[in-house]
Protein backbone atom coordinates (compact mmCIF):
# COMPACT_ATOMS: atom_id res chain seq x y z
CA UNK A 1 0.00 0.00 0.00
CA UNK A 2 2.70 2.36 1.17
CA UNK A 3 4.58 1.02 -1.71
CA UNK A 4 2.20 1.92 -4.06
CA UNK A 5 1.31 5.76 -3.01
CA UNK A 6 5.16 6.34 -3.14
CA UNK A 7 5.40 5.42 -6.37
CA UNK A 8 1.99 7.40 -7.32
CA UNK A 9 3.77 10.60 -5.74
CA UNK A 10 7.32 9.49 -7.74
CA UNK A 11 4.99 9.50 -11.14
CA UNK A 12 3.58 12.82 -9.97
CA UNK A 13 7.17 13.98 -9.69
CA UNK A 14 8.58 12.27 -12.86
CA UNK A 15 5.35 14.26 -14.50
CA UNK A 16 5.97 17.51 -12.79
CA UNK A 17 9.66 17.58 -13.89
CA UNK A 18 8.83 16.72 -17.73
CA UNK A 19 6.39 19.56 -17.72
CA UNK A 20 8.85 22.02 -16.87
CA UNK A 21 11.24 20.94 -19.24
CA UNK A 22 8.17 21.26 -21.68
CA UNK A 23 7.74 24.72 -20.16
CA UNK A 24 11.13 25.60 -20.85
CA UNK A 25 11.53 24.87 -24.18
CA UNK A 26 7.93 25.25 -25.33
CA UNK A 27 8.63 29.29 -24.56
CA UNK A 28 12.32 29.40 -24.57
CA UNK A 29 13.59 27.82 -28.47
CA UNK A 30 11.57 29.99 -30.59
CA UNK A 31 12.69 29.75 -33.85
CA UNK A 32 15.54 32.54 -34.76
CA UNK A 33 16.92 35.57 -32.70
CA UNK A 34 14.49 34.88 -29.37
CA UNK A 35 15.26 38.55 -28.39
CA UNK A 36 14.67 40.12 -31.78
CA UNK A 37 11.25 38.43 -32.09
CA UNK A 38 10.08 39.30 -28.82
CA UNK A 39 11.11 42.92 -29.38
CA UNK A 40 9.47 43.60 -32.83
CA UNK A 41 11.14 44.97 -35.68
CA UNK A 42 11.53 48.63 -33.51
CA UNK A 43 13.87 47.57 -31.00
CA UNK A 44 16.88 49.07 -30.30
CA UNK A 45 20.31 47.20 -29.89
CA UNK A 46 20.72 47.65 -26.14
CA UNK A 47 16.85 46.76 -25.67
CA UNK A 48 18.30 43.53 -27.12
CA UNK A 49 21.53 43.06 -25.65
CA UNK A 50 19.86 43.73 -21.97
CA UNK A 51 17.25 40.71 -23.27
CA UNK A 52 19.94 38.39 -24.34
CA UNK A 53 21.66 38.80 -21.35
CA UNK A 54 18.99 38.35 -18.78
CA UNK A 55 17.71 35.48 -21.01
CA UNK A 56 21.28 33.52 -20.86
CA UNK A 57 20.77 33.43 -24.92
CA UNK A 58 24.93 32.92 -24.94
CA UNK A 59 24.56 29.78 -23.46
CA UNK A 60 23.43 26.37 -24.93
CA UNK A 61 19.85 25.62 -24.63
CA UNK A 62 20.23 21.98 -22.10
CA UNK A 63 22.39 24.28 -19.62
CA UNK A 64 20.29 26.77 -19.48
CA UNK A 65 17.16 24.68 -19.07
CA UNK A 66 19.49 23.25 -15.59
CA UNK A 67 20.43 27.03 -14.69
CA UNK A 68 16.51 27.87 -15.06
CA UNK A 69 15.27 24.61 -13.27
CA UNK A 70 18.31 24.93 -10.09
CA UNK A 71 16.82 28.68 -9.93
CA UNK A 72 13.33 27.69 -9.75
CA UNK A 73 14.04 25.06 -7.26
CA UNK A 74 15.32 27.87 -4.94
CA UNK A 75 12.21 29.60 -5.94
CA UNK A 76 13.59 32.23 -8.05
CA UNK A 77 12.01 32.46 -11.01
CA UNK A 78 13.82 35.41 -12.73
CA UNK A 79 12.61 39.24 -13.53
CA UNK A 80 9.52 40.24 -15.66
CA UNK A 81 10.65 41.28 -19.08
CA UNK A 82 8.14 44.06 -19.05
CA UNK A 83 8.16 45.48 -15.82
CA UNK A 84 11.83 44.45 -14.55
CA UNK A 85 10.30 43.05 -11.28
CA UNK A 86 10.73 39.64 -9.77
CA UNK A 87 8.38 37.18 -11.31
CA UNK A 88 7.69 35.74 -7.58
CA UNK A 89 6.86 39.06 -6.30
CA UNK A 90 4.78 39.39 -8.46
CA UNK A 91 3.05 36.00 -8.70
CA UNK A 92 2.70 34.88 -5.46
CA UNK A 93 -0.43 37.75 -3.92
CA UNK A 94 -2.28 36.84 -7.46
CA UNK A 95 -1.82 33.32 -6.85
CA UNK A 96 -2.92 33.38 -3.28
CA UNK A 97 -6.55 35.05 -4.79
CA UNK A 98 -6.65 32.39 -7.31
CA UNK A 99 -7.01 29.98 -5.28
CA UNK A 100 -9.05 31.76 -2.19
CA UNK A 101 -11.18 31.95 -5.34
CA UNK A 102 -11.27 28.55 -6.84
CA UNK A 103 -11.37 27.06 -3.46
CA UNK A 104 -14.41 28.62 -1.94
CA UNK A 105 -16.02 27.60 -5.40
CA UNK A 106 -14.75 24.33 -4.60
CA UNK A 107 -16.05 24.88 -0.96
CA UNK A 108 -19.54 25.35 -2.41
CA UNK A 109 -19.38 23.16 -5.21
CA UNK A 110 -18.19 19.78 -4.39
CA UNK A 111 -21.25 19.43 -1.42
CA UNK A 112 -23.55 21.02 -3.64
CA UNK A 113 -23.04 18.54 -6.41
CA UNK A 114 -22.76 15.63 -4.48
CA UNK A 115 -25.97 16.24 -2.68
CA UNK A 116 -27.67 16.79 -5.99
CA UNK A 117 -26.67 14.00 -7.75
CA UNK A 118 -27.77 11.67 -5.15
CA UNK A 119 -31.36 13.27 -4.63
CA UNK A 120 -31.82 13.23 -8.33
CA UNK A 121 -30.55 9.58 -8.11
CA UNK A 122 -33.15 8.96 -5.31
CA UNK A 123 -35.78 9.52 -7.50
CA UNK A 124 -34.33 9.05 -11.04
CA UNK A 125 -37.02 10.35 -13.57
CA UNK A 126 -38.46 12.75 -11.11
CA UNK A 127 -39.06 16.37 -11.52
CA UNK A 128 -35.91 17.16 -8.88
CA UNK A 129 -33.90 14.45 -11.42
CA UNK A 130 -35.55 16.66 -14.51
CA UNK A 131 -34.92 20.03 -13.34
CA UNK A 132 -31.46 18.75 -12.47
CA UNK A 133 -30.39 17.22 -15.91
CA UNK A 134 -31.62 20.01 -17.89
CA UNK A 135 -29.54 23.12 -16.09
CA UNK A 136 -26.37 20.82 -16.03
CA UNK A 137 -27.32 20.37 -20.14
CA UNK A 138 -27.07 24.11 -20.05
CA UNK A 139 -24.40 25.02 -18.49
CA UNK A 140 -22.32 22.28 -19.93
CA UNK A 141 -22.74 23.43 -23.54
CA UNK A 142 -22.41 27.59 -23.22
CA UNK A 143 -19.30 29.16 -22.67
CA UNK A 144 -17.76 30.30 -18.72
CA UNK A 145 -18.24 34.14 -20.16
CA UNK A 146 -21.80 33.52 -21.27
CA UNK A 147 -22.75 32.40 -17.81
CA UNK A 148 -20.89 35.32 -15.90
CA UNK A 149 -21.95 37.87 -18.24
CA UNK A 150 -25.54 36.50 -17.89
CA UNK A 151 -25.70 36.93 -14.22
CA UNK A 152 -23.62 40.31 -14.10
CA UNK A 153 -26.83 41.56 -16.29
CA UNK A 154 -28.82 39.59 -13.88
CA UNK A 155 -28.02 40.30 -10.27
CA UNK A 156 -25.66 43.78 -11.06
CA UNK A 157 -27.24 45.41 -13.47
CA UNK A 158 -31.28 44.30 -13.56
CA UNK A 159 -31.53 43.61 -9.65
CA UNK A 160 -28.31 45.83 -8.15
CA UNK A 161 -27.58 43.30 -5.51
CA UNK A 162 -24.01 42.95 -6.56
CA UNK A 163 -20.94 44.03 -7.54
CA UNK A 164 -20.10 43.60 -11.54
CA UNK A 165 -16.49 43.69 -11.02
CA UNK A 166 -14.79 41.79 -8.94
CA UNK A 167 -11.49 44.02 -7.91
CA UNK A 168 -10.17 44.11 -4.50
CA UNK A 169 -8.00 46.40 -2.70
CA UNK A 170 -6.46 46.55 0.56
CA UNK A 171 -8.78 49.29 2.74
CA UNK A 172 -12.11 46.55 1.65
CA UNK A 173 -13.75 44.61 4.61
CA UNK A 174 -14.34 41.09 4.73
CA UNK A 175 -18.12 41.68 3.77
CA UNK A 176 -17.17 43.86 1.17
CA UNK A 177 -14.90 41.47 -0.29
CA UNK A 178 -17.27 38.58 0.16
CA UNK A 179 -19.58 40.64 -1.94
CA UNK A 180 -16.77 41.37 -4.31
CA UNK A 181 -16.23 37.73 -5.15
CA UNK A 182 -19.63 36.32 -5.20
CA UNK A 183 -20.69 36.27 -8.61
CA UNK A 184 -17.48 35.02 -10.08
CA UNK A 185 -17.63 32.15 -7.33
CA UNK A 186 -21.81 31.73 -8.41
CA UNK A 187 -20.15 31.30 -12.42
CA UNK A 188 -17.49 29.09 -11.67
CA UNK A 189 -19.43 27.02 -9.74
CA UNK A 190 -22.16 26.66 -12.66
CA UNK A 191 -19.33 25.85 -14.49
CA UNK A 192 -17.84 22.63 -12.55
CA UNK A 193 -21.35 21.78 -11.24
CA UNK A 194 -22.90 20.01 -13.81
CA UNK A 195 -20.26 17.15 -14.43
CA UNK A 196 -20.19 15.80 -11.00
CA UNK A 197 -23.71 15.98 -10.78
CA UNK A 198 -24.24 13.69 -13.62
CA UNK A 199 -21.21 11.14 -12.34
CA UNK A 200 -22.65 10.98 -8.99
CA UNK A 201 -25.79 10.86 -10.52
CA UNK A 202 -24.67 7.87 -13.10
CA UNK A 203 -22.41 6.06 -10.64
CA UNK A 204 -25.02 5.69 -7.58
CA UNK A 205 -28.12 4.62 -10.55
CA UNK A 206 -25.19 2.09 -11.56
CA UNK A 207 -24.59 0.23 -8.20
CA UNK A 208 -28.40 0.46 -7.71
CA UNK A 209 -29.27 -2.01 -10.14
CA UNK A 210 -26.81 -4.77 -8.09
CA UNK A 211 -28.54 -7.67 -6.85
CA UNK A 212 -27.31 -6.84 -3.07
CA UNK A 213 -29.18 -3.17 -3.18
CA UNK A 214 -32.29 -5.64 -4.24
CA UNK A 215 -31.78 -7.54 -1.34
CA UNK A 216 -31.51 -4.76 0.78
CA UNK A 217 -34.76 -3.15 -0.42
CA UNK A 218 -36.44 -6.75 0.12
CA UNK A 219 -35.16 -6.67 3.71
CA UNK A 220 -37.46 -3.53 4.05
CA UNK A 221 -34.80 -0.98 4.47
CA UNK A 222 -35.82 2.84 4.02
CA UNK A 223 -34.64 3.83 0.60
CA UNK A 224 -32.66 6.77 2.24
CA UNK A 225 -30.29 4.09 4.01
CA UNK A 226 -30.76 1.96 0.97
CA UNK A 227 -29.14 4.71 -1.00
CA UNK A 228 -26.33 6.35 1.98
CA UNK A 229 -25.30 3.28 3.41
CA UNK A 230 -25.16 0.37 1.28
CA UNK A 231 -24.90 1.95 -2.59
CA UNK A 232 -22.63 5.29 -2.10
CA UNK A 233 -19.79 3.46 -0.38
CA UNK A 234 -19.27 1.80 -3.52
CA UNK A 235 -19.95 4.38 -6.02
CA UNK A 236 -17.48 6.54 -4.17
CA UNK A 237 -14.09 5.85 -6.44
CA UNK A 238 -15.94 7.23 -9.31
CA UNK A 239 -17.27 10.03 -8.10
CA UNK A 240 -13.83 10.92 -6.10
CA UNK A 241 -12.30 11.03 -9.42
CA UNK A 242 -14.98 13.55 -11.05
CA UNK A 243 -14.54 15.46 -8.45
CA UNK A 244 -11.14 15.83 -8.64
CA UNK A 245 -10.94 16.17 -12.62
CA UNK A 246 -13.51 19.27 -12.41
CA UNK A 247 -11.23 20.68 -9.75
CA UNK A 248 -8.51 20.64 -11.90
CA UNK A 249 -10.74 22.19 -14.40
CA UNK A 250 -11.33 24.86 -11.54
CA UNK A 251 -7.95 25.83 -11.71
CA UNK A 252 -8.15 26.74 -15.43
CA UNK A 253 -11.70 27.63 -15.65
CA UNK A 254 -10.92 30.12 -13.48
CA UNK A 255 -8.81 31.90 -15.88
CA UNK A 256 -11.73 32.72 -18.00
CA UNK A 257 -13.67 34.07 -15.23
CA UNK A 258 -11.00 36.24 -13.90
CA UNK A 259 -10.90 38.42 -16.92
CA UNK A 260 -14.98 38.40 -17.03
CA UNK A 261 -15.27 39.82 -13.58
CA UNK A 262 -11.60 41.89 -13.50
CA UNK A 263 -10.81 39.83 -10.56
CA UNK A 264 -7.01 39.99 -10.02
CA UNK A 265 -5.86 36.40 -9.74
CA UNK A 266 -3.02 34.55 -11.36
CA UNK A 267 -4.76 33.59 -14.43
CA UNK A 268 -5.95 37.28 -15.42
CA UNK A 269 -1.77 37.96 -14.61
CA UNK A 270 -0.80 35.36 -17.53
CA UNK A 271 -3.08 36.31 -19.81
CA UNK A 272 -1.74 39.41 -19.98
CA UNK A 273 1.64 38.30 -19.79
CA UNK A 274 1.36 35.75 -23.02
CA UNK A 275 -0.38 39.18 -24.65
CA UNK A 276 2.95 40.73 -23.80
CA UNK A 277 5.18 38.04 -24.62
CA UNK A 278 6.69 38.24 -21.12
CA UNK A 279 8.30 34.17 -20.55
CA UNK A 280 9.46 34.81 -17.55
CA UNK A 281 6.37 35.46 -16.12
CA UNK A 282 4.59 33.38 -18.51
CA UNK A 283 6.96 30.06 -17.79
CA UNK A 284 6.29 31.27 -13.68
CA UNK A 285 2.16 30.88 -13.85
CA UNK A 286 2.04 28.02 -16.58
CA UNK A 287 4.29 25.83 -13.54
CA UNK A 288 2.22 27.21 -11.25
CA UNK A 289 -0.89 26.06 -12.78
CA UNK A 290 0.14 23.09 -13.96
CA UNK A 291 1.31 21.73 -10.62
CA UNK A 292 -1.61 22.45 -9.20
CA UNK A 293 -3.61 20.81 -11.90
CA UNK A 294 -1.38 17.32 -11.16
CA UNK A 295 -1.05 18.05 -7.91
CA UNK A 296 -5.04 17.52 -7.48
CA UNK A 297 -5.25 14.39 -9.80
CA UNK A 298 -2.39 12.99 -7.73
CA UNK A 299 -4.65 13.27 -4.35
CA UNK A 300 -7.61 11.94 -6.62
CA UNK A 301 -5.61 8.78 -7.14
CA UNK A 302 -4.39 8.38 -3.72
CA UNK A 303 -7.79 9.19 -1.95
CA UNK A 304 -9.45 6.62 -4.28
CA UNK A 305 -6.65 3.75 -3.03
CA UNK A 306 -7.09 4.43 -0.16
CA UNK A 307 -11.59 4.78 -0.30
CA UNK A 308 -11.55 0.85 -2.66
CA UNK A 309 -10.03 -1.52 -0.86
CA UNK A 310 -9.68 -3.46 -4.46
CA UNK A 311 -7.63 -0.53 -6.09
CA UNK A 312 -4.90 -1.62 -3.32
CA UNK A 313 -3.79 -4.53 -4.51
CA UNK A 314 -3.80 -3.86 -8.22
CA UNK B 1 -35.28 18.23 -39.30
CA UNK B 2 -34.85 18.34 -35.92
CA UNK B 3 -34.14 21.74 -34.24
CA UNK B 4 -30.46 21.45 -33.69
CA UNK B 5 -30.16 20.46 -37.27
CA UNK B 6 -32.07 23.83 -38.02
CA UNK B 7 -29.91 25.58 -35.76
CA UNK B 8 -26.91 24.16 -37.17
CA UNK B 9 -27.87 24.42 -40.81
CA UNK B 10 -28.48 28.14 -40.57
CA UNK B 11 -24.98 28.74 -38.82
CA UNK B 12 -22.89 27.09 -41.76
CA UNK B 13 -25.27 28.83 -44.30
CA UNK B 14 -23.78 32.25 -42.54
CA UNK B 15 -20.41 30.69 -43.02
CA UNK B 16 -20.58 29.80 -46.18
CA UNK B 17 -22.38 32.43 -47.77
CA UNK B 18 -21.49 35.29 -45.44
CA UNK B 19 -20.35 38.63 -47.69
CA UNK B 20 -23.77 37.38 -50.10
CA UNK B 21 -25.91 37.86 -46.67
CA UNK B 22 -24.24 40.35 -44.28
CA UNK B 23 -26.35 43.75 -44.99
CA UNK B 24 -23.09 45.79 -44.46
CA UNK B 25 -19.20 45.32 -44.59
CA UNK B 26 -17.56 43.11 -41.76
CA UNK B 27 -15.65 46.40 -40.75
CA UNK B 28 -17.97 49.73 -41.92
CA UNK B 29 -18.83 51.87 -39.65
CA UNK B 30 -22.46 52.33 -40.34
CA UNK B 31 -23.98 53.68 -36.79
CA UNK B 32 -23.53 55.14 -33.57
CA UNK B 33 -22.07 53.16 -30.63
CA UNK B 34 -24.50 50.41 -29.22
CA UNK B 35 -27.29 51.78 -31.32
CA UNK B 36 -30.52 49.57 -30.14
CA UNK B 37 -32.07 47.22 -32.56
CA UNK B 38 -33.60 49.22 -35.80
CA UNK B 39 -35.18 48.35 -38.73
CA UNK B 40 -31.88 49.53 -40.73
CA UNK B 41 -29.96 47.29 -37.42
CA UNK B 42 -31.76 44.29 -36.77
CA UNK B 43 -29.37 43.28 -33.89
CA UNK B 44 -28.46 46.97 -33.37
CA UNK B 45 -24.79 48.27 -33.54
CA UNK B 46 -21.11 47.21 -31.65
CA UNK B 47 -19.04 48.84 -29.84
CA UNK B 48 -17.82 50.73 -32.70
CA UNK B 49 -20.79 51.37 -34.71
CA UNK B 50 -20.34 48.44 -36.86
CA UNK B 51 -23.28 46.55 -37.18
CA UNK B 52 -24.08 43.91 -35.03
CA UNK B 53 -25.89 41.33 -37.53
CA UNK B 54 -23.25 41.67 -40.29
CA UNK B 55 -20.43 41.23 -37.53
CA UNK B 56 -22.28 37.67 -36.37
CA UNK B 57 -22.46 36.46 -40.10
CA UNK B 58 -18.70 37.20 -40.21
CA UNK B 59 -18.05 35.66 -36.99
CA UNK B 60 -19.42 32.44 -38.52
CA UNK B 61 -17.16 32.22 -41.05
CA UNK B 62 -14.07 32.85 -39.27
CA UNK B 63 -14.77 30.86 -36.30
CA UNK B 64 -16.33 28.29 -38.09
CA UNK B 65 -13.51 27.91 -40.51
CA UNK B 66 -10.47 28.17 -38.28
CA UNK B 67 -12.45 25.55 -35.83
CA UNK B 68 -12.86 23.14 -38.74
CA UNK B 69 -9.16 23.49 -39.97
CA UNK B 70 -8.08 22.52 -36.37
CA UNK B 71 -10.50 19.73 -36.07
CA UNK B 72 -9.36 18.17 -39.20
CA UNK B 73 -5.86 18.30 -38.16
CA UNK B 74 -6.43 16.90 -34.85
CA UNK B 75 -8.63 14.39 -35.88
CA UNK B 76 -6.04 13.63 -39.12
CA UNK B 77 -3.07 13.28 -36.67
CA UNK B 78 -4.88 11.64 -33.70
CA UNK B 79 -6.38 8.81 -35.75
CA UNK B 80 -3.32 8.19 -37.73
CA UNK B 81 -1.44 8.09 -34.97
CA UNK B 82 -3.91 6.51 -32.64
CA UNK B 83 -4.23 3.30 -35.89
CA UNK B 84 -0.44 2.99 -35.73
CA UNK B 85 0.14 2.86 -32.03
CA UNK B 86 -2.85 -0.08 -32.36
CA UNK B 87 -1.38 -1.87 -35.04
CA UNK B 88 2.14 -2.30 -34.89
CA UNK B 89 2.09 -1.79 -31.05
CA UNK B 90 5.54 -2.90 -29.09
CA UNK B 91 7.74 0.42 -28.69
CA UNK B 92 5.77 2.35 -31.42
CA UNK B 93 2.48 2.23 -28.90
CA UNK B 94 4.82 2.73 -25.37
CA UNK B 95 6.47 5.90 -27.12
CA UNK B 96 3.80 7.68 -28.51
CA UNK B 97 1.15 6.67 -25.77
CA UNK B 98 4.06 8.01 -22.86
CA UNK B 99 4.12 11.17 -24.84
CA UNK B 100 0.14 11.75 -25.07
CA UNK B 101 0.09 11.02 -21.42
CA UNK B 102 2.06 13.78 -20.82
CA UNK B 103 0.78 16.11 -22.94
CA UNK B 104 -2.70 15.81 -21.34
CA UNK B 105 -1.56 15.79 -17.72
CA UNK B 106 -1.09 19.64 -18.69
CA UNK B 107 -4.56 21.31 -18.92
CA UNK B 108 -5.14 22.37 -23.26
CA UNK B 109 -5.60 26.08 -21.97
CA UNK B 110 -2.18 26.46 -20.02
CA UNK B 111 0.11 24.35 -22.79
CA UNK B 112 -1.79 26.75 -25.74
CA UNK B 113 -1.25 29.95 -23.60
CA UNK B 114 2.55 28.78 -23.33
CA UNK B 115 2.87 28.56 -26.88
CA UNK B 116 1.11 31.32 -28.20
CA UNK B 117 3.58 33.39 -25.80
CA UNK B 118 6.86 31.87 -27.10
CA UNK B 119 5.16 32.00 -31.19
CA UNK B 120 2.95 35.25 -31.37
CA UNK B 121 -1.05 34.46 -32.21
CA UNK B 122 -0.89 33.87 -35.77
CA UNK B 123 -3.66 32.13 -37.32
CA UNK B 124 -1.00 29.67 -38.87
CA UNK B 125 0.17 29.12 -35.18
CA UNK B 126 -3.72 28.90 -33.62
CA UNK B 127 -4.87 26.67 -35.81
CA UNK B 128 -1.58 23.84 -35.87
CA UNK B 129 -1.18 24.67 -32.41
CA UNK B 130 -5.02 23.48 -30.96
CA UNK B 131 -4.81 20.96 -33.72
CA UNK B 132 -1.68 19.42 -31.84
CA UNK B 133 -2.72 19.89 -28.53
CA UNK B 134 -6.55 18.49 -29.12
CA UNK B 135 -5.12 15.56 -31.46
CA UNK B 136 -4.31 13.93 -28.13
CA UNK B 137 -7.42 13.13 -27.18
CA UNK B 138 -8.45 12.36 -30.49
CA UNK B 139 -5.72 9.60 -30.07
CA UNK B 140 -6.46 8.10 -27.12
CA UNK B 141 -9.75 7.46 -28.44
CA UNK B 142 -8.40 6.24 -32.07
CA UNK B 143 -6.24 3.94 -30.27
CA UNK B 144 -8.63 2.51 -28.07
CA UNK B 145 -11.43 1.76 -31.11
CA UNK B 146 -8.71 0.36 -33.18
CA UNK B 147 -7.40 -2.28 -30.37
CA UNK B 148 -10.77 -3.86 -30.17
CA UNK B 149 -10.25 -4.08 -34.38
CA UNK B 150 -6.91 -5.53 -34.56
CA UNK B 151 -7.52 -8.46 -32.91
CA UNK B 152 -10.36 -9.38 -35.06
CA UNK B 153 -10.25 -12.23 -37.45
CA UNK B 154 -10.49 -10.57 -40.84
CA UNK B 155 -7.28 -8.01 -39.88
CA UNK B 156 -5.48 -11.20 -39.05
CA UNK B 157 -6.62 -12.65 -42.79
CA UNK B 158 -5.50 -9.79 -44.53
CA UNK B 159 -1.90 -10.06 -42.95
CA UNK B 160 -2.21 -13.44 -43.91
CA UNK B 161 -2.87 -12.48 -47.27
CA UNK B 162 0.50 -10.31 -47.44
CA UNK B 163 -1.41 -7.26 -47.17
CA UNK B 164 0.98 -4.07 -46.05
CA UNK B 165 0.41 -1.76 -43.31
CA UNK B 166 -1.02 1.16 -44.73
CA UNK B 167 -3.62 -1.05 -46.97
CA UNK B 168 -5.00 -2.36 -43.81
CA UNK B 169 -5.12 0.73 -41.52
CA UNK B 170 -6.80 1.98 -44.47
CA UNK B 171 -9.00 -0.58 -45.95
CA UNK B 172 -9.56 -3.19 -43.19
CA UNK B 173 -9.78 -0.93 -39.98
CA UNK B 174 -11.05 2.63 -40.80
CA UNK B 175 -13.94 1.67 -42.05
CA UNK B 176 -15.10 -0.13 -38.60
CA UNK B 177 -14.11 2.41 -36.61
CA UNK B 178 -16.03 5.38 -38.85
CA UNK B 179 -19.36 5.49 -36.74
CA UNK B 180 -17.60 5.77 -33.79
CA UNK B 181 -14.93 8.12 -35.17
CA UNK B 182 -17.68 10.53 -36.59
CA UNK B 183 -19.38 10.53 -32.79
CA UNK B 184 -15.74 11.78 -31.75
CA UNK B 185 -15.01 14.08 -34.90
CA UNK B 186 -18.37 15.72 -33.66
CA UNK B 187 -17.46 15.98 -30.11
CA UNK B 188 -14.33 17.35 -31.48
CA UNK B 189 -15.45 20.06 -33.50
CA UNK B 190 -17.27 21.41 -30.68
CA UNK B 191 -14.57 21.55 -27.74
CA UNK B 192 -12.11 23.17 -30.46
CA UNK B 193 -14.90 25.78 -31.32
CA UNK B 194 -15.89 26.62 -27.55
CA UNK B 195 -11.95 26.50 -27.11
CA UNK B 196 -10.77 29.41 -29.81
CA UNK B 197 -13.93 31.07 -29.02
CA UNK B 198 -12.22 31.66 -25.18
CA UNK B 199 -9.01 31.80 -26.09
CA UNK B 200 -10.44 35.25 -28.40
CA UNK B 201 -12.32 36.23 -25.86
CA UNK B 202 -9.10 36.22 -23.50
CA UNK B 203 -7.37 38.30 -26.30
CA UNK B 204 -5.33 36.02 -27.60
CA UNK B 205 -6.76 34.06 -30.63
CA UNK B 206 -8.26 35.86 -33.63
CA UNK B 207 -7.65 39.24 -34.30
CA UNK B 208 -9.30 42.35 -34.68
CA UNK B 209 -10.51 43.73 -37.09
CA UNK B 210 -11.17 39.87 -37.91
CA UNK B 211 -15.00 39.47 -36.51
CA UNK B 212 -14.96 36.52 -34.29
CA UNK B 213 -17.78 35.90 -31.76
CA UNK B 214 -15.40 34.87 -29.25
CA UNK B 215 -13.25 38.35 -29.61
CA UNK B 216 -16.87 40.10 -30.19
CA UNK B 217 -17.57 39.29 -26.96
CA UNK B 218 -14.39 40.49 -25.16
CA UNK B 219 -15.16 44.38 -27.18
CA UNK B 220 -18.55 44.24 -26.42
CA UNK B 221 -18.43 43.75 -22.56
CA UNK B 222 -18.69 46.89 -21.41
CA UNK B 223 -22.08 47.60 -22.41
CA UNK B 224 -23.45 45.27 -20.24
CA UNK B 225 -22.99 47.78 -17.68
CA UNK B 226 -25.02 49.87 -19.03
CA UNK B 227 -27.55 47.33 -18.95
CA UNK B 228 -26.97 46.50 -22.92
CA UNK B 229 -27.02 42.97 -23.64
CA UNK B 230 -24.33 43.49 -26.43
CA UNK B 231 -22.38 40.75 -25.43
CA UNK B 232 -25.20 38.33 -25.50
CA UNK B 233 -25.68 38.22 -28.89
CA UNK B 234 -22.38 36.46 -30.04
CA UNK B 235 -22.20 34.39 -26.57
CA UNK B 236 -25.57 33.15 -27.71
CA UNK B 237 -24.51 32.03 -31.05
CA UNK B 238 -21.57 30.28 -29.28
CA UNK B 239 -23.68 28.39 -27.40
CA UNK B 240 -26.39 27.65 -29.94
CA UNK B 241 -23.78 26.28 -32.02
CA UNK B 242 -22.08 24.23 -29.56
CA UNK B 243 -25.43 22.62 -27.97
CA UNK B 244 -26.96 22.05 -31.66
CA UNK B 245 -23.82 19.93 -32.59
CA UNK B 246 -23.60 17.83 -29.09
CA UNK B 247 -27.27 17.23 -29.96
CA UNK B 248 -27.15 16.12 -33.44
CA UNK B 249 -23.85 13.55 -32.03
CA UNK B 250 -25.96 12.52 -29.44
CA UNK B 251 -28.69 11.43 -32.31
CA UNK B 252 -26.26 10.18 -34.32
CA UNK B 253 -25.05 8.18 -31.89
CA UNK B 254 -28.29 6.94 -30.08
CA UNK B 255 -29.38 5.58 -34.46
CA UNK B 256 -26.46 4.12 -34.52
CA UNK B 257 -26.61 2.06 -31.43
CA UNK B 258 -30.61 1.02 -31.86
CA UNK B 259 -30.92 -3.11 -33.11
CA UNK B 260 -30.92 -3.37 -36.98
CA UNK B 261 -29.16 -0.18 -37.60
CA UNK B 262 -26.43 -0.56 -40.37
Amino acid sequence: MRGLIAARVGMGFLTLAVISALLFFATDCLPGDVAAALLGPQATPEALATIRASLRLGEPAGLRYVHWLAAVLHGDFGRSLATGRSVVAMLRPRFQNTLALAGLAAIVAVPLALGLGVAAAMRAGGRLDRAVSTLCLLTISVPEFFIGYLLILLFSVQLGWLPSLAVLHGGMSLAQRLGAITLPTITLVLVVLAHMVRMTRAAILSVMSAPYIEMALLKGLTRGSLVLRHALPNAAAPIIAVVALNLGYLVVGVVVVEVVFVYPGAGQLMVDAVGKRDLPLVQACGLAFAATYVGLNLVADIVAMLVNPRLRRA
Amino acid sequence: MSRSAVVVAIILTAALFAPWLAPYGEAQFVGGVWDPPSVRHLLGTDNLGRDMLTRLIFGARNTVSIAGLATTLAVGLGVALGFLAAALGGWVDALVSRGVEILLSIPVLISALMVLAALGNSLAVLIATIGLLESTRVYTIARAIARTIVVREFVAAARLRGEGLVWVLAREILPNALPALAAETGLRFSFIFLFIASLSFLGLGIQPPAADWGSMVRENAPAINFGLIAPLYPATAIALLTIGVNRLVDRYLAAESRPGAA
